[in-house]
C-alpha cells in the first residue's frame, strides 16, 4: 500500500493556510485603520489650526487685518516636529504666509473644508483649507486660509503601527499554526483510535467493530461490519458445509471399513489382501480428516465465544493421556506422565483444550516408531507448558510455521497417514485462549517436542 | 593638496564675492598648519566671544581651519535664505529666524546630539541649541541701594508709576524694530505676561531711550547714566560683570524669559563631516566650564532650570513662526510703537 499525504497533515497545512491570510488580512486591516486614525488626527489638528487663524481674522476700515494665533502654529508642534506652512489668500492677493504655497483643488467653499495632499519644498504636505467671509455683511470679502503640514511625523507613526502590527501578525500566525498542529492532532483521533481498534484484532475476528464512531466515519463502520458480518455468514457457512460433508462421509466410511477387513479376512492370495490393505489405509485416512474437519470447525465455532471455566490442566492431560493411551498400545508406544500433585488451575475451554492436546498426542504417537516413548508434561511457569515429546523423525528441515497452517504437512511425512489440520487446531486454540503453539526440535536431536503454551 | 585646496579656496571665495548681499560685520580665518579642511561659520556671536571656542576647537580637532564671519540676525537669515550663500554652519541668537529655516527647509538633520542634548534644547535633529541665556534686569548701583532693586514686573511697575521724576529718561530697553533678539523677547513676554504691555506704557511714558544692543545699555547703566536697562541678554551682562563696576543683575521671580543660542547646517553645506564635529563640540559646551568661563556662554544645563522655575527657555516649533508672519510683526510693532514711543 502506497498511502497519500496524511489527513493530518493536510489537515494541518490548510487550517496554517488559513491563519496565514488571516493574520495578513489583519494586518492590513489595523494598519489602513490605524493610520486612517494618524491621517484623521492630522486632518483635524490642521484644520483647528485654520479655523483659528479664520477666527482671527477681521476688517478693520476696510482693511483685513490678522492677529494670528500662537496657538494656531503651536498646536501643529503638539504631535510632531513637522515644518509647518500656511497663506491667506484675499481676492486672488497673498495676504501674508507663504505665498508659493499651492492652494487647494477645488478651491473650497463657506463651511465646507478640503484636504489635499501634495508636494510643496521637496516634502509631501498635507494642507487644510478653509474659507471665511470678513467685512461688513454688503461687502464681505471671501479668504482662504490654508494651513499645511509635513507628514514625516505620520510617517514615523505609520512606521510604527507597521512594526507593531507586523509582529502581532506574526505572533498570530504562530499561535494559529500551533493551534492548528493541536487541533488537526485532536480532530483525527477518533480515527486513530478506531483504526488502532481495527488493526488489533485479530485473523478470526469477524464481529462488529465496537468503538463509537464519529459521525463522519459512520459510513464506513457500517460498511466494514456489514461486509464483517457477510465474511462471517460466509465463513459459518463454509464450515458447515465442511461439518455436514464430513459427517456424511464418516458414516458410511466406516461401515466400508468392516465391508473391507472381512473381505480382507476372506481374502487369500496376498497381493489381493495387500490391496485391501491399502484400501483399509485409505478409508483410515479419509475418515481422520473428517474427523480433523470435525473438529476444526468446532474449534473455530468456539473459539469466537470462549467459555471461561475453570479446569485443571494437569487431570486434562491425563484424560487425553488416557484416552490415546490404546492407539498408542498398537504400536507399543509407551506416555510417560509428568503431572505435577496438585492442580494447576486455568480458565478456559475444556472441549478445546482437550481437542487441542489430544491432536498434538496422535500426531506424537503417528510419527513415533514402534517401541518408543512419549514424555507428557505440565510444567508451571511465567507461562502454563503442556507438552509432548517424542522420539520420533523430528523436524528435520521443516519449516516450522509451514505446520500450523491448514492442510500442510512436514516434508518428512509421505508414509504417514494425515490431513494437515492437526497442529492447524491445537494452533487456534493456543490463539484463542491468548497462548501460543511451540513446535522446536528436541535438544538430544531425536524427535520433536510440541507445547501449548497458556498464559497464566 | 595644501595648493590644491587653497586654490578651490580662493576661486570658491572669488565666485562667492559678488553674491553676498548680506552685511559683514567681521570676519577672521583661523589657520591650521597642516590644513585639512575649512569650516565656513556664519555666526551672530563677536569674535571676542567665541574666539576661546575656535581655539578649543581647533585644539581638539588640528587641522581644520574656520572661516568665522560675524553678522546680524536677519543678516544670517538673509545669506542663507535669500542670497544662497554656502556656509557650513549657522549661529545665531534668534531663535525663530533658525526656527524659521529649518521650517522653510533650509538645513539638514543630523541626529548626534540627540544624544548628549535634552529634547527641549533640539528641534527636528535641524536645529541644536548649545546656550542657555536669560533677559534680566540690569540696575544701577547709583540708583539702587542694594536689595532695593523690584523683584518682578509688577513691582517694577509700582516703582516706575510711583517715581516718575526719578525715572524720567533713566530707563533703557531694545528697540525692538531693529534689534532681533529685543523682538524675539518682547514677543515672548507679550505672551507670558499682561503686564508686559502695562510695563510698556509705563516706560513709554517715562521717555525710555531705545537701544540696539545689550553692550550700549549695561555700559549707560554702569555709569549711571540709567537707572535700569529692562530685557538685557543676561550672559553678556554677566561677563561685562567681570570688568566693570557698577550695576546689577536682576533675574525677575514672576518669569524669566531664556533665549536659546542655536546652531544649524545649512542644506547647502559643503564640509557637513566637520560641521557636525563642530556642532557636538558646541553641544558638549556644559562639559567645558573654562570655555564657559571664557566665552561667557552658558551651556545648556537642564539642572539649572529645575532649580529656578522661573526661567522659562523658549519652546522650539511652530510657533516661533508666529510673530514672524508680516501681518503679526506689523501688528505687534504697531502696539509696541504706540504704548513706547509717545511723541
Amino acid at each position: 500500500m502506497n498511502p497519500r499525504r496524511s489527513i493530518r497533515g493536510r489537515l494541518f497545512l490548510q487550517l496554517v493556510g488559513v491563519a496565514a491570510v488571516l493574520s495578513l488580512a489583519f494586518f492590513l486591516v489595523v494598519r489602513g485603520v490605524a493610520e486612517r486614525a494618524a491621517e484623521g488626527t492630522q486632518d483635524d489638528i490642521l484644520l483647528a489650526s485654520a479655523t483659528a487663524i479664520a477666527d482671527s481674522l477681521r476688517s478693520e476700515d476696510g482693511q483685513i487685518t490678522l492677529d494670528l494665533p500662537y496657538s494656531a502654529l503651536s498646536m501643529l508642534g503638539t504631535i510632531s516636529d513637522d515644518r509647518v506652512f500656511y497663506r491667506i489668500v484675499s481676492a486672488g492677493q497673498t495676504l501674508t504666509g507663504y505665498p508659493d504655497l499651492p492652494l487647494s483643488d477645488p478651491i473650497p467653499v463657506l463651511g465646507q473644508p478640503e484636504f489635499v495632499t501634495l508636494t510643496y519644498r521637496g516634502d509631501t504636505v498635507r494642507s487644510a483649507s478653509v474659507v471665511r467671509a470678513v467685512g461688513p455683511a454688503t461687502d464681505s470679502q471671501a479668504l482662504i486660509v490654508t494651513v499645511a503640514q509635513t507628514r514625516l511625523g505620520l510617517a514615523a507613526i505609520s512606521q510604527r503601527i507597521t512594526t507593531t502590527a507586523t509582529g502581532v501578525g506574526i505572533g498570530f500566525f504562530l499561535l494559529a499554526t500551533l493551534l492548528s498542529l493541536w487541533a488537526s492532532h485532536l480532530a483525527l483521533r477518533p480515527i486513530v483510535r478506531m483504526a488502532n481498534a481495527v488493526a488489533r484484532r485479530g485473523p478470526q475476528d469477524l464481529s462488529a467493530v465496537p468503538t463509537d464512531p464519529p459521525e463522519e466515519l459512520v459510513p464506513l463502520v457500517e460498511a466494514l461490519n456489514s461486509f464483517m458480518g457477510r465474511l462471517s455468514t460466509s465463513l459459518s457457512r463454509t464450515e458447515d458445509f465442511i461439518v455436514e460433508a464430513a459427517h456424511r462421509v464418516r458414516t458410511p466410511l466406516a461401515t466400508v471399513r468392516a465391508q473391507a477387513e472381512l473381505t480382507h479376512r476372506k481374502l487369500r492370495r496376498p497381493e489381493h489382501k495387500q490391496a485391501m490393505r491399502e484400501m483399509i489405509r485409505a478409508i483410515d485416512e479419509s475418515s481422520r480428516s473428517a474427523g480433523q474437519m470435525l473438529d476444526h470447525a468446532m474449534v473455530t465455532f468456539r473459539a469466537e465465544t470462549l467459555a471461561r471455566d475453570e479446569l485443571d490442566l494437569g487431570t486434562l492431560m491425563a484424560e487425553t493421556c488416557d484416552r490415546l493411551a490404546p492407539t498408542a498400545d498398537l504400536k507399543d508406544i509407551t506416555i510417560q506422565r509428568a503431572l505435577p500433585k496438585t492442580p494447576t488451575l486455568f480458565m478456559g475451554d475444556a472441549i478445546l483444550l482437550q481437542a487441542a492436546l489430544q491432536n498434538i498426542l496422535d500426531n506424537a504417537i503417528k510419527y513415533s516408531a514402534d517401541d518408543s516413548q512419549i514424555a507428557a508434561s505440565v510444567t508451571t511457569g511465567d507461562l502454563l507448558r503442556l507438552s509432548f515429546s517424542d522420539s520420533g523423525r523430528g523436524l528435520d528441515g521443516v519449516d516450522i510455521a509451514q505446520l500450523t497452517t491448514r492442510f500442510s504437512r512436514g516434508s518428512n511425512v509421505g508414509d504417514v497417514v494425515g490431513s494437515g489440520l492437526g497442529l492447524t487446531i491445537a494452533d487456534e486454540v493456543a490463539r484463542a485462549h491468548g497462548g501460543k503453539l511451540d513446535i522446536a526440535a528436541n535438544t538430544n536431536g531425536v524427535g520433536a517436542c510440541v507445547s501449548l503454551i497458556l498464559p497464566r | 593638496m595644501r595648493i590644491a585646496h587653497l586654490a578651490t579656496l580662493i576661486a570658491g571665495l572669488l565666485l562667492a564675492l559678488p553674491a553676498l548681499g548680506f552685511e559683514i560685520e567681521d570676519q577672521r580665518l583661523y589657520q591650521a598648519s597642516p590644513q585639512r579642511s575649512v569650516l565656513r561659520v556664519i555666526s551672530t556671536a563677536d569674535l571676542d566671544v567665541f574666539d576661546p571656542i575656535i581655539r578649543a576647537f581647533q585644539q581638539a580637532n588640528p587641522g581644520i581651519a574656520v572661516d568665522y564671519t560675524v553678522t546680524g540676525t536677519t543678516e544670517v537669515m538673509r545669506a542663507i535664505q535669500d542670497d544662497g550663500a554656502v556656509f557650513d554652519l549657522a549661529i545665531s541668537s534668534a531663535m525663530d529666524l533658525q526656527t524659521k529655516l529649518v521650517n522653510d527647509g533650509f538645513a539638514q538633520p543630523y541626529s548626534g546630539p540627540a544624544n548628549t542634548l535634552p529634547n527641549w534644547a533640539i528641534w527636528r535633529d535641524h536645529l541644536f541649541a548649545f546656550t542657555q541665556e536669560p533677559a534680566v534686569l540690569v540696575v544701577s548701583d547709583a540708583f539702587f541701594a542694594p536689595h532695593e532693586a523690584p523683584r518682578n514686573r509688577d513691582e517694577l511697575i509700582t516703582l516706575l508709576r510711583e517715581n516718575p521724576d526719578r525715572f524720567q529718561g533713566r530707563i533703557g530697553t531694545y528697540d525692538v524694530r531693529t534689534s532681533g533678539f529685543g523682538y524675539l523677547v518682547a514677543t515672548q513676554d507679550s505672551r507670558n505676561s499682561e503686564a508686559f504691555w502695562r510695563l510698556m506704557e509705563v516706560m513709554g511714558r517715562l521717555d525710555a531711550k531705545l537701544y540696539c544692543c545689550s553692550g550700549n545699555m549695561i555700559r549707560d547703566v554702569a555709569s549711571g547714566e540709567l537707572a535700569m536697562a529692562y530685557n538685557v541678554l543676561g550672559s553678556y551682562a554677566e561677563s561685562q560683570l567681570q570688568t566693570t563696576d557698577g550695576f546689577r543683575i536682576v533675574e525677575m521671580t514672576d518669569f524669566v524669559n531664556v533665549m536659546l543660542r542655536t546652531i544649524l547646517i545649512p542644506a547647502n553645506a559643503e564640509n557637513v563631516a566637520d560641521a557636525r564635529v563642530m556642532v557636538d563640540f558646541l553641544t558638549r559646551l556644559t562639559a567645558r566650564a573654562d570655555l564657559v568661563a571664557a566665552s561667557g556662554l552658558p551651556g545648556i544645563d537642564s539642572a539649572a532650570l529645575q532649580e529656578n522655575p522661573s526661567l522659562r527657555p523658549i519652546r522650539f516649533g511652530p510657533g516661533l513662526l508666529v510673530f514672524l508672519d508680516q501681518l503679526k510683526r506689523q501688528n505687534f510693532l504697531r502696539s509696541w510703537e504706540s504704548s513706547l514711543v509717545q511723541e
